[in-house]
């Protein structure tokens, strides 16, 4: 078939501009890798799954040129917090500007070291289970070529959380970075990610959550308009264990998260929340696959966007309650907020139940600014702009409240507080 | 303080008109009631000089202490001094009870030069006018008028009045939905904010909000004029006798 071929081909040229690493101890792992994105192809615009978003400044070989942007006197994100920095240049580890990993038990991939047969179970694996039913070819492309990434094993409770740093220095960078995240029994972690990467950014993250553990995730992508994102996220739980994934994406003309999530043992708990704000040339899309494969497991996925002049949004989620996975507790709402008429938001809810005892809810909606509510705080003495940034936040709230520490939160509050005054809202 | 003059409206949508001449004076220091039949045109009114959108003003003037008010954004209006208790709060979900407050009281001092009430100040006069209209800490953390019932929607327009000290005050039907005890403690808390600087133009249907809260003068509003105007003995002959009589008699 052609289409196919032509996604093959598409595969080959791409690889043609990599230098692929060979060897070291995730050399199987990155064959294996190779070997299933040379059998599916890169993404094309006739996939199911990329009806909504172009993926062609994805898949070609270069990447298109991006801006760098002056953030003037603001802040990078999490400033101020007490954490472990480990910071990329336009995805390269840079330890001038890092803490001293060892100490925090982050190693590096670049390192190659032979000792950490633990990620040898976990680098390429859960990316490989994530590619059915639905196929991830830029997470295959991950695997088979990323060298740089940090690989985290957690025992007990991490004092600090470990922050990514991801800065964009270069207007024609092609980053790609492959992290891998092992919380063991009743371990706990909080991992942040922040920055615009590169012009181009292709990164996997995959996170193993052992029987009681906890893992919080809390991420800021955006702020250079041009840049060009596509992220995955998967994830296995085991029993009793807790998942929390927030991103904030504001810029950037296209981002593609996508989030592959496994509940398989019984109890476990997985939430993944986005909040977006675009003005302009943005194109933003949450992919999300959530697999109940266990008994009384719960997942939420909480998205809200908020467009205008002529930004988009996408939200494609799904549901999959396995045979078996009895009294599931699933929920998906995705929402936008439309500032004009020219925004756009696509949304494609799915659920797909194969067990008898479940609850399951979804909910999709797409709406302007509430002229009541707004009337009401104008004639309470709150000016225009800042009674639609009050709506704006309230519409948000929900994602936000997903994140459970109370700093973070208002972290990310104070930042879409200064994105809304930026953007005249 | 507050001069309506020959004010005609109409819907912006269609043509139908509401008010049709509306004459009004309500001096500093009064309270002033407007009764009348559905329909009459009393929300229009209040609607009208806070500034809400979807009303067109086709002739005739609104003003306090003597400033136009009709041209003023909404915002504006509050910083001069106006008020409206809603008939009907809105609720608005995600926003804290608690911020909004503070946002609407620290706008509304930016606006007249003053410099803004400190976290702690602020804590401390809300948490005192919230106890007298009998507000917990549980409602002022929960989103504005979210999951309130309608007496708590009532008491929360009273502690927003009481907080941001207008000069001008309407009450839309704030008796509207509410029991005899809650009636009460919401005119307890008008009374208390009753002082010589400040006016009130309570709207309303019935007679027993004006036991509580007394009025100077009391209008007769009917097809969106003031059709006739006395004292406290008007608002007990509509209570005995509805409005037939009175409309028989103007028009």
């Amino acid at each position: 078939m052609a289409v196919a071929e032509a996604k093959r081909d598409a595969a080959e040229a791409r690889l043609s501009a990599l230098a692929l690493p060979q060897g070291g101890w995730a050399g199987a792992a990155r064959a294996e890798a190779l070997a299933r994105l040379r059998a599916m192809g890169l993404p094309g615009r006739r996939d199911e799954y990329w009806r909504y978003t172009d993926p062609s400044s994805l898949v070609q070989a270069d990447a298109p040129k991006a801006s760098l942007f002056d953030p003037k006197d603001e802040p990078m994100a999490f400033t101020g917090f007490d954490r472990v920095k480990v910071v990329f240049v336009d995805g390269v580890f840079d330890p001038a500007q890092s803490d001293d990993l060892e100490a925090a038990g982050v190693e590096l991939l670049s390192r190659q070291t032979a000792d950490i047969h633990w990620a040898q179970s976990l680098y390429g694996v859960l990316e490989a289970r994530g590619q059915t039913p639905v196929q991830r070819p830029l997470a295959a492309l991950n695997s088979a070529a990323a060298t740089e990434g940090v690989l985290i094993r957690v025992t007990g409770r991490a004092v600090k959380p470990v922050s990514l740093i991801y800065l964009h220095k270069s207007e024609t960078s092609d980053a790609m970075l492959h992290h891998c995240v092992k919380l063991e029994e009743g371990a706990e972690l909080t991992l942040l990610e922040n920055g615009p990467a590169a012009a181009r950014f292709n990164k996997v993250l995959e996170v193993e959550v052992a029987d009681g553990a906890r893992f919080h995730h809390i991420r800021t992508q955006g702020r250079d308009h041009e840049r060009r994102a596509v992220t995955h996220i998967f994830a296995r739980l085991g029993r009793e264990s807790l998942f929390k994934s927030f991103t904030l994406t504001a810029n950037g003309v296209l981002t593609r998260n996508e989030a592959v999530i496994e509940l398989t043992g019984d109890d476990a708990v997985a939430h993944v929340a986005g909040a977006a704000v675009g003005d302009g040339d943005f194109h933003h899309d949450d992919t999300v696959f959530v697999t109940h494969a266990a008994e009384r497991c719960e997942s939420r996925q909480v998205f809200k966007k908020v467009l205008k002049n002529g930004a988009v949004g996408v939200f494609q989620g799904k549901i999959l309650v396995k045979p078996g996975a009895q009294k599931t507790d699933g929920y998906q709402i995705s929402q936008s907020l439309l500032l004009d008429d020219h925004s756009q938001f696509l949304a494609k809810p799915e659920l797909e139940i194969y067990a008898d005892d479940v609850k399951c809810s979804h909910g999709s909606t797409s709406g302007a600014i509430d002229e009541t509510a707004l009337y009401y705080l104008r004639s309470r003495g709150v000016p225009l702009r800042q009674a639609q940034s009050l709506l704006v936040l309230a519409f948000l709230a929900e994602a936000i409240q997903e994140i459970e520490d109370e700093g973070l939160a208002e972290d990310i509050r104070a930042r879409l507080e200064s994105w809304l005054a930026r953007h005249g809202q | 303080m507050l001069e309506i003059n020959n004010l005609h409206v109409k819907l912006e949508e269609d043509d139908k008109v509401i008010l049709k001449g509306v004459n009004l004076r309500v001096e500093a220091g009064k309270v002033h009631a407007i009764m009348g039949p559905n329909g009459s045109g009393k929300s229009t009114l209040s609607y009208v000089l806070s500034g809400r959108d979807g009303y067109e003003v086709t002739d005739g003037s609104a003003t306090l202490d003597g400033v136009e008010l009709l041209e003023m954004e909404p915002e504006e209006r509050a910083a001069a001094g106006l008020f409206l208790a809603f008939q009907y709060p809105v609720e608005i979900p995600g926003v804290g009870n608690m911020t909004f407050l503070r946002t609407a009281v620290n706008a509304q001092r930016k606006s007249r030069g003053q410099e803004e009430m400190s976290a702690g100040e602020f804590l401390k006069v809300v948490r005192e006018k919230a106890k007298a209209l009998k507000i917990d800490a549980e409602m002022m953390k929960r989103p504005v008028n979210v999951g309130f019932s309608g007496g708590e929607k009532k008491r929360n327009e009273i502690l927003q009045m009481a907080m941001l000290e207008p000069k001008m005050c309407i009450l839309d039907e704030t008796d509207s939905g509410l029991d005899v005890d809650a009636m009460k403690l919401v005119a307890d808390g008008v009374n208390a904010l009753r002082s010589e600087g400040r006016a009130f133009l309570v709207i309303t249907h019935y007679q027993r909000l004006l036991d509580h809260i007394k009025p100077d003068v009391v209008h007769i509003m009917a097809d969106g004029r003031i059709v006739k105007t006395g004292g406290p003995e008007l608002a007990l002959e509509v209570e005995n006798n509805g409005y037939a009589d009175i409309l028989a008699e103007v028009l």
